[in-house]
């Protein structure tokens, strides 16, 4: 199975002129280890509002692509949300989720893809216009350069392993973050 | 229906004097006039929500592309949205306009909006958010400018509270 940092080390130079949002945990840490950037920022509380947080971004700033990289835990929070992304499908915002089927960092507990339910077909019934799920990096990749190009609201769920870094804490303080992205964005008209 | 559309409007108005430029919104009774004021304007991005604690993460994103934005919701709303204001808003500093209808408050003949209306001053005490009631249509216009200065100068979340005196003409 593959590993959620080969995924973003596979997209890491896309991310470049990128707004970039991802979820708390694995996918943060992860993401920092292969290099911060002052366009990332890392929710790293608040589960379920990196998708929404990705929304208003990419509706105050059409001409910029913005990602996020979310988590079963987290979108399983903010299911409705979907339907909130589906409703406006701003064509430059890439829904990338990461699956790992369970709550790592907490104990590594199942959520309920571990027992079938299928997150891209969700994306899909709450009327997000292209999603599929991905099981190989290879896969993973073109996904994402597709989804660039299609220049529609995509979700990609990628199919990982449930293994993730040693600690949950950065170097990176929050609000150091937060402000260095809000004033990158702002540079960035 | 009696919700009044000249408060509404005036309450509108003093949103867009004050920059706003996104509105989320989920409807509720009180909500209706000025959720229809935003979906007219050409030049206002609304945005309706499945469930209010939504709006807080849209809300983060329009302040980080420098768009101002305010938040209408129903008391009961604010109430579903507190994880996403304690452990987003107020740990990120992140200005939040919230416009929130008190029902449940003097006058409120729904029994199931009672509870809520008992509850919303003394979360709003808790959690440290700094509040105005919106009672008479004259000082609307200085309470939302200066609610709107608290936030964008605090960083912080502050919130409105549109009362029934305000928003509901009795019949």
């Amino acid at each position: 199975m593959m590993q959620r940092l080969e995924c973003m080390r596979a997209i890491y130079d896309r991310l470049e002129s990128c707004i970039v949002v991802t979820i708390m945990g694995a996918v943060s840490v992860e993401l920092q280890s292969l290099g911060h950037r002052p366009n990332f920022f890392y929710l790293l509380h608040a589960m379920g509002l990196a998708s929404s947080t990705g929304l208003g971004l990419a509706l105050c700033r059409p001409k910029q692509r913005v990602v996020v990289f979310d988590g079963d835990g987290s979108i399983l929070m903010n299911l409705g949300g979907f339907t909130t992304l589906a409703r406006y499908r701003p064509k430059n915002l890439v829904h990338v989720i990461f699956d790992n089927e369970s709550l790592l960092s907490v104990g590594g507990f199942p959520t309920a893809t571990a027992t079938g339910s299928d997150l891209a077909r969700i994306a899909t019934a709450a009327g997000v216009p292209r999603s599929t799920t991905v099981q190989t990096v290879e896969e993973f990749t073109a996904a994402f350069d597709e989804a660039v190009k299609s220049n529609e609201l995509s979700c990609i769920v990628a199919k990982v392993e449930a293994t993730g870094p040693k600690g949950y804490v950065t170097d990176l303080s929050m609000l150091e973050n937060r402000f260095e992205f809000a004033g990158w964005i702002k540079k960035s008209i | 229906m009696p919700v009044s559309q000249t408060n509404s409007k005036i309450i509108y108005e003093a949103l867009k004097k004050n920059g706003i430029g996104l509105v989320s919104a989920l409807p509720e009774t009180w909500l209706v006039h000025l959720i229809r004021m935003a979906e007219d304007d050409p030049e206002m991005i609304l945005v309706r929500l499945a469930k209010e604690e939504e709006a807080v993460g849209i809300s983060a994103g329009a302040h980080f592309a420098g768009v101002k934005s305010a938040m209408l919701m129903q008391n009961h709303g604010f109430l579903a949205s507190i994880n996403g204001i304690v452990s987003f808003a107020q740990l990120y500093r992140i200005p939040l306009l919230m416009l929130i209808s008190h029902r449940g408050h003097f006058g409120e003949r729904d029994p199931w909006q009672t509870q809520g209306g008992g509850v919303t001053e003394p979360l709003l005490h808790a959690l440290g958010i700094r509040y105005d009631c919106l009672t008479d249509p004259k000082t609307v216009d200085r309470k939302i400018a200066d609610a709107q200065t608290l936030a964008q100068s605090s960083l912080y979340p502050v919130a409105l509270l549109l009362t029934r005196e305000l928003m509901w003409e009795e019949q």
